[in-house]
């Protein structure tokens, strides 16, 4: 069903919903940016409509409520282990259509990868969708090459912002009588959807071991400053490392967290004896684009990337993975051609 | 006719005594070292006009026209009017000119209009600043610099305003990947350390300059939403005694910096050498006569520092002094 609201009724709509849920949403974030007066767009608990940024796209994704960037999972003494308390109650994601296929891509590491990862999966049971339309492609987004611009289902409702009024199209029978008692007017409403993006890449098909040797990936070992704010931002990265706490000098209490990884940064290949398996950065690029574009295909038959494009806005050093993939196809396409 | 020139109100207007007879410079104010294009070119066009074609870039950051007949002073002066506009600058009486020169055009780095690692909008301030006290015939400098780069060289002023942030730590966002650590101790003075997989900030240590914040890839790191500025005083270059500006305040704030600069402009009119040649004394050889607690004492007058500021209990200044004597080491 389809409802017009106005702001103040939208809220209303998400007081009554949040009365039993939580709601996550993109909040643009006064001043948190990297720079004097700049903002950041990014994930938060929210109780009223204002707070929600329906307009800017997010610097960060969703992914932070299911994977947490710094998360304790259990306590320990000498003899005794506790599992960290959790919220409850159920969630409510406003997420964009590139983001609701992402979700597909975390479940599939988390709960289809031979194991099911049960931190993962309490948070996952609980957490339901909102559709966030896009009345406009952003800078950067490749979503149409993705084949992730559209949603079709797997959310409760959709929203869209246009000339200050709310559109909803409601899926969920409990919350259509809420959204019923508070709308405008009915009337059919789709979610916006873009169809063209700017920024266009070809996925190459097969991708031949020779371009693992190609010195296209030497240029990102001088040019990247191995940070990996690509991978914090991204809304499939989906690494993380393990950290035992001590409190005490003896070391018999503690806790063990667990927080996000970069296959970017300095670290992350280490391996005990002071090996590190990918030194350079150029070497690392080509590990992440082709495990993005390629080698997770091969495992769940679907890219990893949706084609957000947050990677390409938040590098420092303008490199453009996007571009990336299409030097890649070149480089298979190429290399077809030469034999 | 004889040419017959006041040198003393030509200079208060803002042009230069020449070493070639007959002939001044025009000297042009641009506060925080921002002016638009469209006053460029006007710029230009009096220099072609009216000096000899060149045009002299200041070290602080104004322009000055060189090559103007003295008889022409009072036609560059209503063709600078639109400049005068366009730049904010106070006047007295359209198409004077510039109605002071002892106080200096007041310096800006590019700040956080543009700059990554600026604390604060320095156009800004300094345009303010240039608003509250211009026109003064005292000889007083004033530099407001983003951050501790001090790329306005603040530390050659009167009084130096260096911006500061005070970094905000979310430790659910921090990762531990220990950048921040990493860049604190690379670009600035290591005030970073990792405790327990969380990051530990030295705050005597910390400068504010808000390094840790830029290199943070999660936002563990923000900005404060304060703004807050190291107050530098009393330097200067010149043949007696030069030296750099010394710390006076840590972590002050935008309103109190203001009252101070107004109270230093009383506390140089109550002591300024009577007899001092042609009325000029700079602001820092009367605090060297006052002594640093009566400056204290003016310059703190009415002054509600927030709460963060720390204020020196003593200011002590290096430098050379020839004066005293000219040896080398
Ligand atoms: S790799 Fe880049 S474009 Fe692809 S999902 Fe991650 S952030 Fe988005
Ligand atoms: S954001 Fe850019 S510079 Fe940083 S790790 Fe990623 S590609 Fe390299
Ligand atoms: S002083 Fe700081 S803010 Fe100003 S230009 Fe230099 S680095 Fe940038
Ligand atoms: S503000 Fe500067 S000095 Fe302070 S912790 Fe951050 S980087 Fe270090
Ligand atoms: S840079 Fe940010 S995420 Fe990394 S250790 Fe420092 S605060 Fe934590």
């Amino acid at each position: 069903m389809g409802y017009v609201l106005s702001r103040d009724s939208f809220t209303r709509v998400l007081k009554k919903i949040g009365q039993s849920r939580r709601i996550y949403a993109p909040v643009n974030k006064v001043g948190e940016g990297r720079f004097t007066d700049v903002d950041v767009v990014r994930y938060d608990f929210v109780t009223e409509a204002p707070e929600i940024e329906l307009d800017k796209k997010s610097d960060y994704a969703f992914k932070e409520i299911l994977t947490p960037l710094s998360q304790t999972l259990f306590f320990f003494t000498e003899d005794e282990v506790k599992e960290a308390d959790m919220d409850e109650r159920e969630v409510i994601i406003f997420l964009r259509s590139c983001d609701l296929h992402a979700v597909k891509r975390l479940d599939a590491i988390y709960l289809e990868n031979k194991f099911v990862d049960p931190f993962y999966k309490r948070i996952r049971d609980k957490v339901r969708f909102a559709l966030i339309g896009c009345g406009r492609s952003y800078e950067d987004c490749f979503c149409v090459s993705m084949g992730t611009n559209r949603a079709d289902g797997g959310y409760l409702f959709s929203v869209d912002m246009i000339g200050g009024k709310y559109y909803f199209d409601v899926k969920d029978d409990e919350l259509a009588a809420i959204f019923a008692s508070e709308a405008e007017s009915e009337q059919a409403v789709e979610a916006r959807y873009v169809t063209e993006n700017e920024v266009k890449v070809t996925i190459p098909g097969n991708v031949p071991v020779s371009v693992y040797k190609d010195p296209l990936w030497e240029e990102y070992t001088v040019r990247c400053i191995n940070c990996g704010r690509c991978n914090f931002v991204c809304p499939t990265c989906t690494c993380f490392t393990m950290q035992d706490i001590f409190y005490t000098d003896n070391g018999r209490v503690g806790e063990r967290r667990r927080v996000g990884a970069s296959c970017m940064v300095d670290g992350y290949t280490n391996v005990a004896g002071g090996g590190q398996y990918r030194r350079t950065n150029g070497e690392r690029m080509r590990f992440k684009v082709l495990h993005k574009i390629h080698d997770f295909r091969k495992r769940f038959g679907f890219d990893m990337c949706v084609g957000c494009g947050r990677c390409d806005m938040v590098c420092p050093e303008y490199i453009s993975y996007a571009n990336i993939i299409n030097k890649v196809n070149d480089a298979v396409e190429g290399g077809a051609v030469n034999g | 006719m004889a040419r017959d020139i006041n040198t003393k109100k030509l200079k208060k207007n803002a042009f230069r005594y020449s070493k070639v007879r007959g002939e001044t410079a025009s000297r042009i104010r641009i506060p925080g070292g921002v002016i638009n294009a469209k006053s460029m070119a006007r710029i230009a066009e009096v220099a072609e006009k009216y000096g000899n074609g060149t045009i002299f870039v200041t070290n602080r950051q104004g322009v000055e026209l060189p090559g103007i007949a003295l008889e022409d002073m009072d036609a560059v002066n209503s063709m600078i009017q639109s400049i005068i506009d366009d730049s904010g600058v106070n006047q007295e009486e359209r198409d004077k000119g510039y109605p002071a020169s002892g106080t200096r055009n007041v310096v800006a780095c590019p700040g956080s209009r543009l700059c990554p690692f600026g604390c604060y909008d320095t156009t800004e301030l300094a345009r303010k600043m240039d608003k509250m006290i211009f026109p003064s015939h005292l000889h007083v400098k004033i530099a407001f610099t983003g951050c501790s780069n001090d790329c306005a060289k603040v530390r050659m002023d009167d009084f130096g305003f260096i911006g500061m942030t005070e970094p905000q730590y979310d430790p659910n966002r921090c990762v531990s990947c220990e950048q921040c650590i990493k860049y604190c101790s690379i670009r600035s003075v290591g005030a970073l350390s990792l405790v327990n997989g969380k990051v530990v900030r030295d705050t005597a240590k910390c400068i504010g300059c808000g390094v840790c914040v830029a290199y943070c890839p999660t936002r563990a790191w923000t900005r404060s939403k304060e703004h807050y500025f190291r107050v530098v005083i009393m330097g200067r270059t010149g043949k007696k005694n030069p030296r750099l500006a010394e710390d006076f305040i840590k972590w002050a704030d935008e309103e109190s910096i203001f009252k101070m600069v107004r109270n230093a402009y009383a506390y140089v009119e109550e002591y300024i050498d009577p007899n001092a040649l042609e009325g000029k004394e700079h602001i820092g050889y009367i605090v060297d006569r006052t002594g640093f607690d009566e400056f204290c004492k003016w310059v703190l007058k009415d002054v509600n520092l927030n709460e963060k500021a720390e204020v020196a209990s003593r200011v002590y200044w290096g430098g050379r002094h020839y004066d005293r004597s000219n040896d080398l080491m």
